[in-house]
This record gives structure tokens, C-alpha cells and sequence, in this order.
């Protein structure tokens, strides 16, 4: 993508109209009213570039990677490896060899618990796991706990929903073995102190997992500048496909780790008295690969870098404020998760209105937005809710789309009064 | 506003067919919903509860044998207000009935009369089953 009124002294704003131009998701009608798109968090839109990706691997170099002698295969293993030079470079990682691709960032976190966890993990051992964690990065962290006699104690947050450092810092001790925490929170939009929480937590002796899956859409992410050892994310929630996703790992780390799954592709030999296993990070990926979601994946990130995320955090923290002036205008609504430093997701609920109730006049007026505890229930029992709506918003979304969805809750209040 | 009782099945396909846009029908299903008798707190229990609904639900049930058949009498209740309606139709669709004539309701018919479900999302449908479902094993168990 070209900036064509490029100012030599500061960034230009984004032109949300002609980023909009490249979803075509996003111009349909839902219940005959125009489609207002606020589920970013749960997973965001395609733009063409990545519909046109997997479309062209599929009608011209489909095959499969790694082992066919042919050109076909070449093209693929070709494209597929850049696909993992792209996701490097997209986390500033040091060496591709230190992105094993996944399913996606739930898939990256249980190879985590159960291949670093299941060779260092002890009775005893300690893991820090925040109160806002995404069910993914908390029910891993207990299976391997349960099967290694390991404890999994938890960062608790506050009423606006942040991690005090003091407090957590005072929960690090010398059996903390990993801290798991999620960068931005998908259910509250918290943005974490993360780099200074791996550095206290570096200093206590724990590696630290970091769920970037919310955070990879909004922000920079560098896993260089942070110093973390493990980070996951997935494509489907930084406009790739769904089905991939890639997890970070520190060299030694991912050296050091046993396989996760066994089959093609991850050995090194193979007879019936012994297997010898390939080095990282092809040991971690049994079998087919999904070869045409990594390189849509490649492409997606591609998108975004070249939109680049100073434009993309400004926009959206425009949108921020712009929503959360307008929602708190809202007589009745509580926005649930009022962080000091916050993504642009609102979390809601309505007095006397239950958010099962909402959801269906909300999509009745074309407003696409998701109701439930977000796979965060230790969060909705923190705030004593069963459930919040919420809004989440991507650099595609506009404050005229705010304004929608003010008025759709107005139609509710309406409604239920 | 009256109460439920007294309305039948077929009054309240009338009213929906009666109402022309899905939001004035929307408003008559909370209607119906506010109309539910008071559910007694002590059946509030865990063994009413009914699995399957995103939002709480709880259903319970009394024979009643004074008659020369016997007939089930239900109730239940919700902490989500179009749940409440839905609560409503079933109901009137099935209460005070002899549990073969319950089990011989085909429920499915009348909702698709009441252009309903089209509007439930997959979860909330899936929530209906689950409380229809809970009725006829009530009716199965005394039949």
C-alpha cells in the first residue's frame, strides 16, 4: 500500500474509507440494515489481499510441503516457509526458526503447558496466571498442573480491571517457575504492563508465556524489545484465516522442549526401536501443516504492516475515546473494564436488562456484536455478571458505526421498558 | 394486564399474526413474559435448573389428581426477559394437560406458525429444545 499524501514531519491519519474498501465483508446488509461489524475480538474480517492469497495457492501451487521433488511442492514449501520469515519479522523474532506455526494461540499455549511444562515442571512449582485470562490460557496451565503436582495461583485484578505490579510482584517467588498473561485483555480490552512484568518475572528466575491474540491486531508486537520467552497469537484475529496461528519461542527454550505431538514431518529418523526427532520448529509441527493459512497468515500481516500500527493505534484510540464518551452517555450502561491504558473494546451491561436480551434486538438492527462471559468466567465472577455484551473494535470500524450501535441500545431500552 | 391464564395457544398465534413487524411481536413475546406467575424462591433449586440455556432457567413441576385424569402443572422462570416469553408459549402450549396429551404436541408445528424461531440465534433455539425437552421427560415419566 502506497501513502499518497505522506507528510515528511508526522503520519498521516488512516483513511478508515479506503481501508473499509478492502473488506468486502463489511458491505453486506444483515435483517435489511447495513452491516456494523463490532466483533473484532472474538475474529476479524478478511481483506482481499488474503482472500486472494488462498485462492491463488489453491488454483496454482497447491501441494505439500517439505517432501514432494517437484515443482509444485517447491512453490508451496517455498511459500510456506516465507510465510514464517514474515511472521518473524512481524514480532521482530531473531530467527525464523523460532516460529512454529499452529492451529492457532490456543493450540501454541497447550504446546507450551504440555511440552515445556511436562519437562520442568515439579510438585510444588508455582504458575502465575491473571485473573483476565482467556479459558486458553488458564484450563492448559491446569491440566499440566494436575499431572505434575505444579500449582497454578492467580494474579488477581482490580475493580477497573488491571493487574497491580506491586501486587504481583509480591506473588513471585522462588517456585515460580512461568507467568502467563495475556497482553490485551479480550473481555475487558486492559492493556497489560507486559515488558515489565517479564522483567520481574525474569528476575525472580520464570519464563513468561504472553497471549498476544488480542494484542496482534492493534499494536506493534516485539518479542526482542519485551525479552518474553514464549508468545502466542492467532491469524484468524489479525485478518488471516482461521485454522492458524504461531507461537514464539526463545531458541534454547524450543530446543530444549520435547515433541508435542508425534507423526510426518517432525522426525528426524524413525525405526520401531527408536525415533530421533527433528530440531525446532519443524519438531513441533506433525504433518500437513495448514500450508495455505500460513501464507494467508503471511499475507494478512503483510496488510496490516503496510497500513502500519502508529496509524492504527491512533485510529483506534480515537475510536476509544470516541466510544466510550458515547456509551457512558448511555443512562443505565456500566462499562465493565475502564482500565487507564485500554484497547478499543467495550464491555457492557444495561440495568435490568439481561445481555441475552440485548443481543437479539442488536443484531436485528444489522449490529454484529457478541454476548456471553467471553471464555473469561473468572472475570465475570469478579464483577458479579453473568455476562457482558461487547463491542470490539478494529481500525475498520467508524465512530458513525458507534453511534449505531448508541442508537440500537436506545431501541433496546426502549423496548424492555 | 391480564393474566396468562386463560390465554390459549391459539390466542397467541392470533396476536402474532395479528402484529405485522418483527419488533411488535417482539414486544408481545415480553409481554407474554411479564405476564408468568410469581415462581416460588424455594424451587429456585439446582435440581430445577435447566441445562442447556444461556441465560438461568428453572422449571418445576406438580401433578395434579383431583380430576378424574391427571394432568402436570409447570412453571418456570428466567433471569432473561425473552426467555420469559418463550417460557410463556410453552405454557400455555402445554400446562394443565394429561401427560399423553402432552407428549402428543407437536411443538415444533406451532412455533414455526409463530414465525418465531427464525429470530432466536442457534443458542437460543437450542435452549427452547432444552426446556421442551425437560417438559416431555416430565410427561414421559408419568405417562
Amino acid at each position: 500500500m502506497t501513502v499518497a499524501k505522506s507528510q515528511p514531519t508526522h503520519t498521516p491519519a488512516l483513511d478508515v474509507e479506503r481501508v473499509r474498501g478492502d473488506f468486502p465483508a463489511l458491505y453486506q446488509r444483515v435483517h435489511d440494515k447495513p452491516l456494523v461489524y463490532l466483533d473484532n475480538a472474538a475474529t476479524s474480517q478478511k481483506p482481499q489481499a488474503v482472500i486472494d492469497t488462498l485462492d491463488d495457492y489453491y488454483r496454482r501451487y497447491n501441494a505439500n510441503v517439505h517432501r514432494g521433488l517437484h515443482k509444485l511442492a517447491e512453490l508451496a514449501t517455498e511459500a510456506y516457509e516465507h510465510a514464517r520469515i514474515t511472521v518473524a519479522r512481524f514480532l521482530n523474532a531473531p530467527d525464523a526458526k523460532q516460529i512454529v506455526f499452529t492451529r492457532g494461540c490456543t493450540e501454541a499455549i497447550n504446546l507450551v503447558a504440555a511440552s515445556w511444562g511436562g519437562a520442568n515442571l515439579k510438585p510444588g512449582d508455582e504458575i502465575l496466571v491473571s485473573q483476565m485470562e482467556h479459558h486458553s490460557n488458564i484450563v492448559p496451565w491446569q491440566l499440566i498442573a494436575e499431572k505434575t503436582g505444579a500449582k497454578v495461583v492467580m494474579i488477581p485484578i482490580d475493580e477497573r480491571g488491571q493487574i497491580n505490579l506491586d501486587t504481583y510482584h509480591a506473588l513471585l517467588n522462588d517456585k515460580t517457575r512461568l507467568v502467563a498473561v495475556t497482553a490485551v485483555s479480550n473481555s475487558l480490552g486492559t492493556i497489560n504492563p507486559i515488558k515489565k512484568m517479564i522483567e520481574l518475572a525474569h528476575a525472580a528466575g520464570a519464563v513468561v508465556l504472553v497471549d498476544a491474540a488480542q494484542a496482534a491486531p492493534h499494536m506493534a508486537v516485539d518479542v526482542t524489545d519485551l525479552d518474553v520467552d514464549f508468545l502466542a497469537f492467532s491469524g484468524h484475529k489479525v485478518f488471516g484465516p482461521t485454522g492458524i496461528g504461531a507461537l514464539y519461542g526463545r531458541a534454547e527454550l524450543l530446543e530444549a522442549m520435547p515433541p508435542y505431538q508425534g507423526g510426518g514431518e517432525m522426525i528426524e529418523q524413525v525405526t520401531f526401536e527408536k525415533t530421533t526427532f527433528a530440531a525446532a520448529p519443524t519438531r513441533f509441527e506433525a504433518g500437513t501443516p495448514h500450508i495455505a493459512g500460513a501464507i494467508g497468515l503471511a499475507a494478512a500481516l503483510n496488510y496490516v504492516t503496510a497500513i502500519g500500527f502508529d496509524k492504527i493505534v491512533t485510529y483506534e484510540n480515537e475510536l476509544l475515546a470516541y466510544g466510550t464518551e458515547a456509551l457512558q452517555a448511555v443512562e443505565g450502561l456500566t462499562l465493565i473494564g475502564t482500565a487507564e491504558h485500554k484497547a478499543a473494546v467495550f464491555s457492557f451491561t444495561l440495568d435490568g436488562i439481561h445481555p441475552y436480551d440485548m443481543s437479539p434486538v442488536l443484531d436485528h438492527e444489522g449490529i454484529a456484536i457478541r454476548t456471553g462471559h467471553h471464555c473469561t468466567q473468572p472475570v465475570m465472577d469478579k464483577f458479579a455478571i453473568p455476562a457482558t455484551v461487547r463491542a470490539s473494535l478494529s481500525f475498520y470500524n467508524t465512530p458513525a458505526e458507534i453511534d449505531a450501535l448508541v442508537s440500537a441500545l436506545q431501541k433496546v431500552k426502549s423496548l424492555f421498558s | 394486564m391480564p393474566a396468562l391464564q386463560g390465554l390459549t395457544i391459539d390466542d397467541i398465534t392470533a396476536g402474532f399474526d395479528f402484529l405485522e413487524d418483527w419488533e411488535q411481536r417482539f414486544s408481545y413475546l415480553l409481554d407474554l413474559g411479564k405476564k408468568l406467575p410469581e415462581f416460588p424462591e424455594d424451587a429456585r433449586t439446582e435440581d430445577n435448573k435447566v441445562h442447556g440455556c444461556q441465560s438461568q432457567v428453572w422449571l418445576h413441576a406438580k401433578m395434579r389428581t383431583d380430576n378424574n385424569t391427571p394432568t402436570i402443572h409447570f412453571q418456570a422462570v428466567s433471569d432473561a426477559h425473552i426467555v420469559n416469553g418463550l417460557i410463556a408459549i410453552l405454557m400455555t402450549l402445554y400446562n394443565d394437560k394429561s401427560p399423553a396429551d402432552m407428549l402428543a404436541i407437536d411443538y415444533q408445528a406451532v412455533f414455526n406458525q409463530l414465525d418465531l424461531e427464525q429470530h432466536l440465534s442457534p443458542t437460543r433455539r437450542n435452549g427452547l429444545h432444552a426446556m421442551v425437552q425437560r417438559i416431555r421427560t416430565l410427561a414421559e415419566q408419568h405417562a
